[in-house]
């Protein structure tokens, strides 16, 4: 941001105050991940850099963490990537399905109450993780699905369509109903429109909707913790099991995967949206 | 409708308005069943295992239950002198059942909670009712212990026999009912829980307002930046928004530390002495920098998404008009962004104030809130009905600031990334 020529003196000093404070929260911002990359190629156990790593010695670094989190003896890793995943998959699929189902409905302007039934919909979002923790624990143990993957994938469901629901019903809003109108005077049935005409269009909000169901299960912890048995162990479950217990570098080799991770899909979901508001016509 | 009228028809005769209602009720009732699923599952899975918590936080059938003819026989009892024979009785045959059945361990355990000495008094009465001989209950039970012939605790048992009870909403304010059935606060050194509830509330108040401090110039940036630098930067903001909650307190754990980054720097510029490194983790601080980075981006994208719609010409105009940058940006500007302050700040209230994971890695004792609190409950000491309690009490505020939200912003402006 140049400034103009006349600016005055105090303003200049007062718009380089202004950036420096910028750069400082970006700093705050973005540093901390940076922390992590360095320390889990740390050669020794200890979780501060080494006077070795500060001069640059390629002696003090190594990739013992990683190959202590892929092949260590009675390492949960493995185990815990697997449920993760399992689980993460299952549940982004329900979320989305559920979701978009009912995301059309919310859509349509002869939906009753809907005010109330978004308020319910979206209500997971909005309730503190730890009393819906409290809240699903209770059902699942008395459904008898406390320490299932299936009870976890429920759960995280209930945790995922919030943001199904809100980034289709976002998606839809700028839909245009004729083309689906049109679609149904040419002799096409409901399902076969919906699958042929709908669906591509609003595929963009469904995917990130989905990445948001897909992040918020294989992050989850408070109810997992509430629901896992050793055998539902995940990722974060582990990670926090570590933190609490001993910081060992392993657990930074996980944290550096889950930053590529989540680099990963940061790109996809900031392309699908770029996507979505082309195809609705947003120009900015 | 007059008859005069003429009514207009459809082409198979029925009239327009029935046909449009007919039509318009079918469009409903599709509309709802497509949402029906989800909104089924929510309310089984979600919406009543919440009405259970309240049933929960204030059920306390048990002890009815385990003395059913003597709360029959108190009744009558005014509550003041020690009762007749005719409640000595009533209780020394409920009791003769629950020892049969094993379970006056669970009553000593439940008649504790609400006052303290039955533990020791009800184990000796196991012990001794053995030899008791028939009639005269009342000589023979305050023979056992004098607690026994202690009104006292025969007003403590009568004030169990409601099948419902607030004490667990009490107790969550350190409050409770006494002898005289008056609501009193507990004793200064055991009130735990206000203390938890001001925590919370300030480290929230404090945590929304660093993130508004540190969000209003980046998000202003960011909204007026050409597109090519600001999609860059906004890389920093959504990276940690995207990045597991667990990867960056651990982070925030390393660079706290002791012998971390943020020390050294500060031994480095001469600050602190090695010596004397300050403990900058497991206490409030922790707490207060770990969860003002980590929710930062959900102040700056309501922001920025607010201040990307303010056009730069009425700043200029401000300007053109006299105004210096400063006046043209408190009078015209900063007005205009208050939509995206009122939802960025409730937004990073609400989940501020729920907060558990964070806190409980790097609060120490403390800077944990009342989520810890409900946790600890729920997995140590197993009273999941305070448990309910607290996390209804929490609930409720939530919801009122919920409600306040909802009237400023509208649940439906709610954006995300």
């Amino acid at each position: 941001m140049a400034l103009p020529k006349y600016t005055e003196p105090h303003y200049r000093i007062w718009h380089y105050v202004y950036l420096t404070i910028c750069a400082a929260v970006f700093f705050f911002l973005i540093a901390p991940l940076f922390v992590i990359f360095p320390l889990s190629f740390n050669a020794e156990e200890f979780l501060v850099f080494s006077d070795g790593m500060k001069r640059l010695d390629p002696d003090a670094f190594s990739l013992r963490w990683y190959k202590d989190m892929i092949y260590g003896t009675k390492n949960p890793w493995g185990l815990a990537t697997k449920n993760s995943f399992i689980i993460a998959i299952f549940a982004t699929i329900g979320s989305v399905i559920l979701g978009t189902v009912a995301a059309l409905g919310l859509s349509s302007r002869h939906m009753p109450y809907k005010g109330l039934i978004m308020a319910v919909l979206i209500s997971p979002m909005i309730v503190p993780l730890i009393i819906s923790g409290v809240a699903i624990f209770f059902f699942m143990a008395k459904a008898g699905l406390a320490a299932t993957h299936l009870g976890i994938i429920l759960a995280h469901i209930i945790l995922g369509t919030p943001f199904v629901v809100i980034t289709v019903t976002a998606t839809l809003s700028g839909f245009d109903h004729s083309v689906t109108r049109a679609a149904a005077s040419l002799g096409s049935n409901p399902v076969n429109t919906f699958m042929k005409i709908t669906l591509p269009l609003i595929l963009p909000g469904v995917i990130s909707g989905g990445l948001f169901a897909f992040v918020t299960s294989f992050d989850e912890v408070v109810v997992v913790l509430f629901l896992a048995g050793l055998e539902n162990t995940t990722i974060p479950i582990q990670m926090w099991t570590g933190l609490r217990e001993q910081l060992s570098p392993t657990i930074l080799a996980v944290a550096t995967c889950l930053i590529i991770l989540s680099t990963l899909i940061l790109v996809t979901a900031e392309l699908l949206r770029r996507r979505s508001e082309r195809l609705r016509g947003i120009n900015r | 409708m007059s008859s005069e009228t003429k009514q207009i028809l459809t082409t198979d005769g029925i009239p327009l308005e029935v046909s449009l209602k007919k039509a318009e009720r079918r469009n409903k009732i599709k509309a709802f069943l497509l949402v029906a699923p989800l909104l089924l599952f929510i309310i089984i899975t979600y919406v009543f295992p919440i009405g259970d918590m309240l049933m929960r936080s204030v059920d306390d059938k048990m002890v009815t239950e385990m003395l059913p003819k003597t709360f029959k026989a108190m009744e009558k009892w005014d509550g003041k002198e020690l009762p007749e024979e005719e409640v000595f009785a009533a209780f020394h045959s409920d009791f003769i059942k629950l020892v049969e059945e094993k379970r006056e361990g669970k009553l000593s355990t439940q008649l504790n909670y609400t006052k303290n000495g039955f533990k020791s008094i009800i184990k000796k009465l196991r012990r001794k009712s053995k030899s008791f001989e028939e009639g005269n209950y009342k000589e023979q039970i305050m023979a056992v212990h004098k607690r026994w012939a202690n009104v006292e605790y025969w007003q403590a048992i009568k004030r169990r026999a409601p099948a419902y009870t607030g004490q667990k909403y009490l107790k969550g304010i350190d409050m409770f009912k006494n002898e005289n059935g008056e609501i009193v606060n507990v004793p200064e050194d055991r009130r735990i829980h206000r203390v938890l509830w001001l925590r919370t509330l300030e480290i929230a108040f404090f945590v929304t307002l660093f993130c508004f401090l540190m969000a209003y110039p980046i998000a202003h940036l960011l909204a007026t930046l050409p597109m090519k630098y600001s999609n860059l930067l906004m890389i920093c903001v959504l990276l940690p928004f995207w990045t597991s909650l667990l990867v960056r307190t651990a982070s925030w754990m390393i660079l706290l530390q002791q012998q971390g980054l943020v020390n050294d720097f500060f031994v480095g510029i001469g600050l602190v002495a090695d010596d004397n490194r300050p403990e900058m983790m497991f206490n409030k601080t922790g707490s207060y920098v770990a969860m003002t980075q980590i929710l930062l981006p959900f102040m700056v994208l309501p922001l920025y998404s607010v201040m990307k719609t303010i056009s730069p010409s009425l700043m200029r105009a401000g300007k053109s008009l006299g105004g210096t940058p400063f006046v043209a940006f408190w009078k015209v500007y900063f007005p205009l962004t208050i939509p995206g302050i009122g939802a960025g700040c409730l937004l990073v209230f609400i989940l501020a104030i729920g907060y558990y994971i964070t806190p409980a890695l790097v609060g120490g004792a403390s800077g944990t809130l009342i989520s810890n609190q409900i946790a600890f409950h729920m997995k140590s000491t197993l009273d999941w009905s305070f448990a309910s309690a607290m996390g209804l009490m929490l609930l409720t505020g939530v919801l009122a600031i919920y409600w306040v939200y909802n009237k400023l912003v509208g649940i439906d402006n709610i954006k995300l990334g």
